[in-house]
C-alpha cells in the first residue's frame, strides 16, 4: 500500500474517491490521493539521498567522519581549480617574468596580456583609490596623466606597487611633506602659498611681495621640492610648476598642507599580489598615462 | 489501514504533532551540530588569531551596530573566483572570537573578509563620509556622522568581561588595561604602545582623523576594518596540511 491509496470505505459516488468520513451540515470532505508523479519523485528524492550521502561526505563518527567514496572535499578542489588556471597561465606568465620591461613593450602580444593581466588586477585592487579608469581624487594620484610623484619608468611604478608609499613594509617610499606650524608665521605662509601658485601661473592674490614669498620658499621649501619646484622624485616631492595639484590649488588647500603637512599613504601590494601580477600592473598603469 | 494512514494521529493531534517535531529536529540537531564540537578535522587551530583589541571591538561593535554585515560578508568561499579576487578562502579560526560572527549571506558591497590593509586609513574616511567620492557607481550610504561623534568606549571593560564569559581568552590585565590600550592603539606616540603590541600581537597604532585628538567612531571602525583578515600569515599556513 502507498500513501497514494485510502482505505476509507466511504467513497464519494461523483468522484470515485474516498472521503475523510467526516461530515459536516451533510458536507463531506474528499480525502483525494497525493498524485503519483508527485509521490514518485518524492521517494527517488529519498534514494538519491542515500547514494548522494555515500558519494559525498556526509556521516559523523566517533572522531571523524564518512570522507565519501569520490573523495571529493571543497578545499583540495579549489586548490586543484586554482592549479589548473595557473597552469593554463603559466607560458605567458612565465614570459611576463622572464622578459624585460624593455622587450614586453616591444612584443605586441605580451603587451596585450600583461595589459589585460593589469586591467583586471587594477579594477579589483586599485580602482576604489584611483578610480576606475585611473583618474584619481583628491589626495590620490591621477595615474593618466604624465605627471609622476615617485617615478614614471616602469621599474619606478613596480617599486612603489610592490612596497607601497609610507606603509608598513621596510622598503616602503617614505618622505612626508612636514607640518610648518609653528615654523613658519601665518602671514608667511599665505606669502609662500601664493608664491606657489605663481609658479605655475596661476593668478596671485593682490598686494603679496612675491620676492618674500620665493625668500620664505628657498629657505623652507626648496630642499624638497627643489630651486625651481620641480620636486624630487627619489622623495616623492611633488613638482609644483605644473598644473596638476594632488590635492587642490586653491590658497585654503595649499595653506592647509603647508600648516598641517601631507603624506598619503599607498599600502605595499607584496602580501597580496604576486611579482607577475605586480609587473603586469606597472606595465598596465604605465601605458595608461605616457610614462616617462 | 495502512501504515500511512498511521499519520493521521498526528494531523488530528497538536501535541503529538509538536512532540513529533520537537524529535526530528533534536535528532538532526545532534546528527549535524553535534559533531562540529568534537570532530578533529573541524576544529582548526590556526596560528596567529587574537582576540580583538579594545578599540578594535569597540569599531566591531560599531560595523554590527550600523548593519554593515547586512550588505557585505565576511567570508571567502572556498571557490576559484572568489578566491582569485579576495584572496585565500576563510578560515573557522580567523572567526573564533567574533560573537556573533559576522559571515553574512549577501553581498551588495564586496565581502571584506580580507579588507584590511588594502586601502589607506584616509581612503576609509573619505570613503565612509561619502563613499561616491571614492568610488562613483557606489551604492553604499554615507555616514557622516561617525567621524564627528566621539567614541562612547566607557562600557568597553564589560563588553570584554562578557565576551570572556563567552570564551574568549581575554585576560584579567587585558580587561584592567582596556582603556589604556584603546587610548593608545588611536595614537601614533603613546607611552603604553609596546604594552599593547605585548598584549595584541600585530595590533597597529594610528593617528586618529581629528586634528584635536579626538578619537571618534570612524577610527574604530577604520581600525576594525584595517585588521579583518591579516592576523593569519599564509605564506606560513600549511593547506596541504588541512585539506578537506
Amino acid at each position: 500500500m502507498s500513501l497514494a491509496s485510502n482505505d476509507n470505505k466511504d467513497v464519494d459516488a461523483h468522484t470515485g474517491t474516498s472521503t475523510t468520513g467526516h461530515e459536516w451540515d451533510g458536507i463531506r470532505e474528499l480525502n483525494t490521493p497525493l498524485p503519483k508523479w508527485w509521490l514518485n519523485i518524492f521517494y527517488a528524492t529519498i534514494v538519491w539521498a542515500f547514494f548522494y550521502t555515500l558519494a559525498y561526505p556526509a556521516y559523523p563518527l566517533i572522531s571523524d567522519f564518512t570522507k565519501g567514496l569520490l573523495g571529493w572535499s571543497s578545499r583540495a578542489a579549489v586548490t586543484q581549480e586554482i592549479a589548473d588556471l595557473q597552469a593554463m597561465r603559466a607560458p605567458m606568465v612565465q614570459a611576463l617574468a622572464s622578459a624585460s620591461f624593455e622587450q614586453i613593450e616591444k612584443d605586441p602580444k605580451l603587451l596585450a596580456f600583461a595589459r589585460a593581466q593589469g586591467k583586471a588586477a587594477f579594477g579589483d585592487n586599485c580602482a576604489p583609490c584611483h578610480g576606475a579608469g585611473g583618474g584619481g581624487a583628491k589626495a590620490f594620484p591621477n595615474l593618466v596623466d604624465d605627471d609622476w610623484i615617485w617615478g614614471g619608468r616602469n621599474e619606478d611604478i613596480q617599486a612603489t606597487i610592490t612596497h607601497g608609499i609610507r606603509s608598513a613594509d621596510p622598503q616602503s617610499r617614505a618622505g612626508n611633506m612636514p607640518a610648518l606650524e609653528g615654523i613658519l608665521k601665518p602671514s608667511e605662509m599665505i606669502l609662500v602659498a601664493e608664491y606657489t601658485r605663481s609658479l605655475s601661473g596661476l593668478a596671485v592674490a593682490k598686494n603679496v611681495d612675491l620676492k618674500a614669498g620665493a625668500q620664505i620658499f628657498a629657505d623652507n621649501c626648496s630642499a624638497c621640492h627643489g630651486a625651481d619646484g620641480r620636486g624630487n622624485q627619489e622623495i616623492g616631492a611633488l613638482n609644483l610648476t605644473d598644473q596638476i595639484w594632488l590635492y587642490g590649488s586653491d590658497q585654503k588647500t595649499i595653506l592647509e598642507g603647508i600648516a598641517k603637512g601631507r603624506g598619503g599613504m599607498m599600502p605595499n601590494w607584496n602580501d597580496r599580489l604576486d611579482a607577475g601580477t605586480i609587473k603586469a600592473l606597472a606595465v598596465y598603469v604605465r601605458t595608461l598615462g605616457g610614462g616617462r | 489501514m495502512s501504515i500511512w494512514n498511521k499519520h493521521a494521529i498526528f494531523e488530528k493531534n497538536s501535541i503529538i504533532l509538536i512532540i513529533g517535531v520537537l524529535i526530528v529536529i533534536s535528532i538532526g540537531g545532534l546528527v549535524e551540530i553535534l559533531p562540529l564540537f568534537y570532530l578533529k578535522s573541524t576544529i582548526e587551530k590556526v596560528e596567529g588569531v587574537r582576540p580583538y583589541t579594545p578599540l578594535e571591538l569597540a569599531g566591531r561593535n560599531i560595523y554590527v551596530r550600523e548593519g554593515c554585515y547586512t550588505c557585505h560578508s565576511q567570508m571567502i568561499r572556498a571557490l576559484r573566483d572568489e578566491v582569485e579576487r579576495y584572496g585565500h578562502y576563510s578560515l573557522a579560526s580567523e572567526s573564533m572570537y567574533d560573537r556573533p560572527f559576522q559571515w553574512g549571506s549577501k553581498r551588495n558591497g564586496p565581502d571584506l573578509a580580507r579588507v584590511g590593509n588594502k586601502y589607506s586609513d584616509d581612503w576609509h574616511r573619505r570613503h565612509l563620509e561619502n563613499p561616491r567620492a571614492m568610488v562613483p557607481g557606489s551604492i553604499m550610504p554615507a555616514y557622516p556622522w561617525l567621524a564627528k561623534t566621539p567614541l562612547d568606549a566607557a562600557r568597553i571593560e564589560q563588553d570584554m568581561k562578557v565576551l570572556a564569559l563567552e570564551g574568549v581568552p581575554y585576560s584579567k590585565e587585558m580587561i584592567e588595561k582596556a582603556s589604556l590600550d584603546l587610548k593608545a592603539q588611536a595614537s601614533e606616540e603613546d607611552p603604553n604602545a609596546a604594552d599593547l603590541a605585548k598584549r595584541y600581537p600585530k595590533a597597529v597604532a594610528r593617528a586618529a582623523g581629528d586634528q584635536k585628538g579626538m578619537v571618534s567612531e570612524a577610527d574604530a571602525l577604520i581600525a576594525y576594518l584595517q585588521m579583518l583578515g591579516t592576523l593569519v600569515d599564509f605564506k606560513l599556513y600549511d593547506g596541504k596540511a588541512n585539506l578537506r
